[in-house]
């Protein structure tokens, strides 16, 4: 992740309880038995990150990890009780109410887990809202809305009201909407939870092409690990409010911080987050056409297989840094981690 | 059922034993003793309360003020604010604008026709459902006219239309300022209580003061009675807006009040409407006990009637006012259920075309103004051609006086012989130090001491007040049609549940019966017994059945069908699924709706002064016909107390249930 940061946060705490702020300036690293003794629950702790621009950026946790309220003092729905947020270098905690509005009205957007749609709107009026509540001109607000409805695959049902259509599409206007103010910063708080499992993996694949287009920098919350290896650039793992561990999923796999990472990384197939490139033997070698870092095993497995020795490997401009055998890829497949 | 019984059981009910000797004999007791205190309140320990607090009105009304503002400025202020709009209606509808204030030359015009107004309501009703409304509605407006109540029913209808809006406009004001200030809703929830369980009347008299009789006072009066249930509704929807929609609400930028107005209100909207229905039947609930402080229409014309005892009038515009009441209820629902649906705007096209019915209604109205100056039948409906069943609702009872008397006297005679009057001397023989004592115990075993102390405190206060016989009568006289209305409510909630066709003609009785105003229910019961306690009993009953009979019928339906199953899988007979499934675990909601029975009870009771009892409500009525502020308002006070404890023990007692069942914890 080489370029520049778009979100960072440092040292978020969220204490619940009497009187947290005097608490946390008196202890200002309190421990789990510290929070205990003064019957304080810490639903956030410490939590640090950065978020590059144009990353999906994954929080992932099981319910009551803390997650969803991260991502609440991100956006600063919540307060925090301590720490800071800095958004383009700009620290959110300290924005007055008006330019917070301002920062939210231009700049961020997000999608909810069950839509959280106007009941009394139709589905174009609610696309439109958030214009309509900046006073942007009527005709041109229009315009935009009807575009980003085409955007998600919503055409000719601008005149519904939001109980006529499906989940799925629910969720596609709530995407809509979160999209029609061009925010720099796309939060997405777990937004096909909510749906049948075969509709949410349709979803996710629109999902990546969307970004594909639009390269957004999106803040992703999830208690789906599947969805997050499938999604994730980077994926930060919480539990009991803190984050245990920040990296991407091929790291996760591969290296996990604790028993609980691993927990979650061995039901997951390997060889769809092991990358070429994690897998090679560095240095040139190998014959015919190479193949690239970044492919996923699964994807390039077979070709391995069928080929007689080593196939190369080729970094992003297209010079050979390693090799791969049938072996590795054997291991990969077959191996410990692979099936168990 | 036997059950073994423990040390804790045979405690209650010795004391429960105790309880009823003491007030079987109680009162020969104190004789024998000397020691008559017991029973009879000691005059010389009542302290008075109600000097100050007429002397605290009358200081209030004659000399406070905030530097040149008097209070009386103030009330003069509001009394104006609500005459001017009102007045406007009153001409509209009933007098008609009658002379040229500013210059004589003023064009005067007549009142609305009742071709029109009727026109108007069944275009509003096709508007908000169908013809089968629209139908309805007119038949309910053309019976107005036909029977001769028109004139009354548009007085009421404007002051139905004021204090509707500032009503629910104004419960809505202050649910929103409650709801985003925590500490108001901290405030305001006693005070609310308070008001929905002090009777009417008992700030009837200090409006009086502050407004003096006429139609202002009485809308102000309605106002503040109606408006708490719409504060209530207001913080509760716009509490239950999902916390996603508020979250959205910020994160798109939205400033306070857009988040109010175009997020959380029309988000809640849909509760927001029964809210406003709730209003409206407490309004037209108040049409009669607000004409004894000067609202003219239909109100006025039952309670004249009334005071009378002219049964065939009162009747007809009694009957009048719940044509009304169906009427403006069936409409406003119809309308709240309209606007929650999805209506595609209509493009293009004239305004006329657009809004055919409103034209039709202007048309017709510019016509019979202009018309009525010739043929005043198109204004008026025309008095030789008024029906009226007065004569023969007088004929009726008197054919029934004449033939049945013995049956009905019999059937009074039993009631008050066996049920009423056991329970009225035992009430009145039980010592007041030991009814408190029991009380406090009881508040201590249903929800610790701060119920204890609440029960204690409060029965305390009522016999320091010197009201406690008048209390006694009134807890018995409420007490006794509790327990009819749970006799006869519950049951029929369990048929009107077990039971489809039951349950539709059930839910439709009970419908009716919530629709009628209270006073409604005088009129009959005084024709066939007469004044006295059992008339008085027989209307509370009527009244107050139709929570025992929903919260019954409700509690039994939800009852989970997992566990109906596992009754059925187990092998009980339907009557066993009733006894040892259904109701136990109904048995919480139903003493929810028993609650609410007290709670209509006792707020009957002051109407039922009026065919004679001798209690609490008897002595508010004549503190408001004297004038009597203080008197009023402390006897108001002891009737909501007695709510106030009767509604914390059966509440406390409610939980107590639902946490042995696992419900709640």
């Amino acid at each position: 992740m080489t370029s520049n940061i778009k979100l960072s946060c440092r040292n978020i705490w969220k204490l619940y309880g009497a009187d947290t702020e005097r608490f946390l300036k008196n202890t200002p690293a309190p421990t789990g038995s510290d929070l205990k003794k003064a019957g304080i629950i810490g639903a956030v702790r410490n939590a640090s990150i950065d978020i590059a621009e144009g990353e999906i950026f994954v929080i992932m946790g099981l319910s009551g990890s803390g997650k969803s309220t991260l991502v609440r003092c991100l956006s600063r729905l919540i307060e925090p009780t301590g720490g800071e947020v800095l958004f383009d270098g700009i620290d959110l905690l300290r924005a007055t109410d008006k330019e917070m509005i301002e920062i939210r009205r231009h700049k961020l957007g997000m999608v909810f887990q069950h839509f959280a749609l106007l009941p009394h709107l139709t589905v174009l009026q609610n696309v439109m809202f958030p214009l309509t509540v900046q006073a942007a001109p009527k005709a041109q607000a229009e315009a935009k809305a009807r575009e980003v409805v085409e955007l998600v695959g919503l055409k000719g049902r601008e005149d519904n009201y939001p109980r006529e259509l499906s989940g799925g599409q629910q969720q596609r206007v709530g995407i809509a909407r979160s999209l029609v103010v061009e925010p720099h910063l796309w939060f997405l708080d777990e937004p096909f939870s909510a749906l049948d499992p075969l509709i949410r993996r349709e979803m996710q694949d629109e999902f990546l092409s969307l970004q594909a287009r639009l390269h957004k920098t999106i803040v992703f919350i999830t208690h789906d690990f599947d969805e997050a290896v499938r999604l994730a650039d980077r994926i930060a793992i919480m539990k009991d409010g803190e984050i245990i561990q920040v990296a991407t999923p091929e790291e996760l796999v591969v290296n996990p911080a604790s028993d609980y990472v691993e927990e979650f990384t061995k039901h997951i197939p390997r060889s769809k987050v092991l990358t070429a490139g994690g897998l090679m033997t560095k240095g040139a070698g190998g014959s015919g056409p190479p193949i690239r870092q970044t492919d996923r095993i699964s994807a390039v497995a077979e070709r391995i297989i069928m080929a007689d020795g080593p196939v190369p490997v080729a970094d992003n401009s297209g010079q050979i840094v390693g090799s791969i055998d049938r072996q590795a890829i054997a291991h990969v497949l077959f191996g410990a981690g692979g099936g168990e | 059922m036997i059950r073994r019984l423990d040390n804790r059981a045979l405690i209650v009910c010795a004391l429960i034993v105790v309880t009823i000797v003491l007030g079987q004999f109680g009162r020969d007791l104190s004789k024998a003793l000397d020691m008559r205190w017991l029973v009879k309140f000691p005059s010389a320990w009542v302290v008075s309360f109600k000097d100050p607090i007429s002397a605290g009105i009358k200081w209030l009304v004659e000399e406070a003020a905030i530097g040149p503002v008097s209070f009386t400025d103030v009330t003069r202020a509001i009394a104006w604010m609500i005459e001017q709009p009102y007045e406007l209606l009153l001409n509209l509808l009933s007098k008609g604008f009658t002379s040229g204030q500013g210059s004589a030359e003023v064009t005067l015009l007549p009142a609305v026709s009742w071709i029109v107004v009727t026109t108007a309501v069944v275009a509003f009703g096709k508007y908000c459902r169908d013809w089968g409304l629209a139908a309805l509605v007119g038949a309910c407006f053309l019976y107005l006219a036909i029977f001769g109540q028109w004139d009354s029913a548009m007085v009421t209808l404007a002051s139905v239309m004021i204090a509707v809006p500032i009503g629910a406009g104004g419960g809505l004001m202050i649910g929103i300022w409650a709801y985003r200030h925590p500490v108001g809703e901290r405030l305001l929830s006693p005070v609310l209580d308070l008001m929905q369980t002090i009777p009417i009347f008992a700030y009837l008299v200090p409006i009086l003061f502050m407004f003096g009789f006429g139609p202002v006072s009485a809308l102000v009066a309605t106002i503040i009675y109606a408006t708490p249930p719409m504060v209530r509704i207001t913080i509760m929807a716009l509490k239950a807006v999902d916390p996603e929609i508020v979250d959205f609400g910020r994160m798109v930028g939205t400033t306070e009040r857009q988040l109010m107005w175009r997020v959380l209100v029309p988000s809640a909207s849909h509760s927001l409407m029964v809210g406003v229905n709730q209003v409206i039947m407490l309004t037209l609930n108040m049409v009669i006990i607000a004409s004894m402080i000067g609202a003219g229409g239909l109100g006025f014309d039952v309670l004249a009637a009334l005071r009378r005892l002219d049964i065939g009038a009162g009747f007809e515009a009694g009957i009048a006012i719940v044509v009304l009441a169906i009427a403006v209820d069936r409409l406003s629902q119809a309308f709240a259920e309209r606007m929650g649906q999805i209506t595609p705007p209509v493009h293009g096209q004239s305004w006329v075309t657009r809004h055919k019915r409103t034209t039709l209604v202007v048309v017709l109205l510019g016509l019979t103004w202009v018309l009525g100056r010739f043929a005043p039948a198109l204004l008026d409906y025309p008095d030789s051609h008024t029906l009226t069943t007065g004569h023969f609702w007088d004929d009726v009872v008197k054919y029934l006086n004449v033939n049945y008397f013995d049956t009905f006297e019999a059937v009074k005679v039993f009631f008050l012989q066996y049920f009423m009057l056991p329970i009225k001397r035992t009430l009145l023989g039980i010592p007041w130090p030991w009814a408190i004592a029991m009380l406090t115990l009881l508040g201590w075993r249903a929800g610790g001491w701060r119920l204890a102390l609440l029960c204690g405190g409060l029965s305390g206060l009522i016999a320091i007040t010197g009201l406690w016989a008048k209390a006694m009568v009134t807890v018995y006289l409420c007490g006794a049609s509790v327990i009819l209305a749970t006799v006869i409510g519950v049951p029929l909630g369990v048929l009107a549940a077990l039971n489809r066709r039951a349950g539709t003609a059930i839910g439709l009785l009970i419908d009716t019966l919530q629709t009628l105003p209270s006073f409604v229910y005088l009129i009959p019961v005084v024709m066939l017994f007469r004044v006295g306690d059992f008339t008085a009993m027989i209307a509370i009953v009527l009244y107050a059945l139709a929570p025992a009979v929903r919260y019954a019928a409700h509690g039994i339906r939800n009852v989970s069908s997992d566990l109906i199953e596992a009754g059925i899988v187990s092998g009980c007979t339907p009557r066993q699924l009733l006894r040892l499934v259904r109701m136990p675990l109904a048995l919480p909601e139903i003493l929810l709706g028993i609650n609410q029975t007290i709670m209509l009870a006792l707020s009957m009771l002051v109407i039922t002064a009026l065919v004679g009892t001798r209690d609490l409500g008897q002595e508010v009525y004549i503190a408001l016909t004297k004038a009597d502020t203080g008197r009023g308002l402390v006897a108001g006070l002891a009737i909501a107390f007695i709510a106030i404890i009767a509604d914390r023990l059966v509440n406390a007692g409610a939980r107590g249930a639902r946490i042995r069942f696992g419900l709640e914890s």
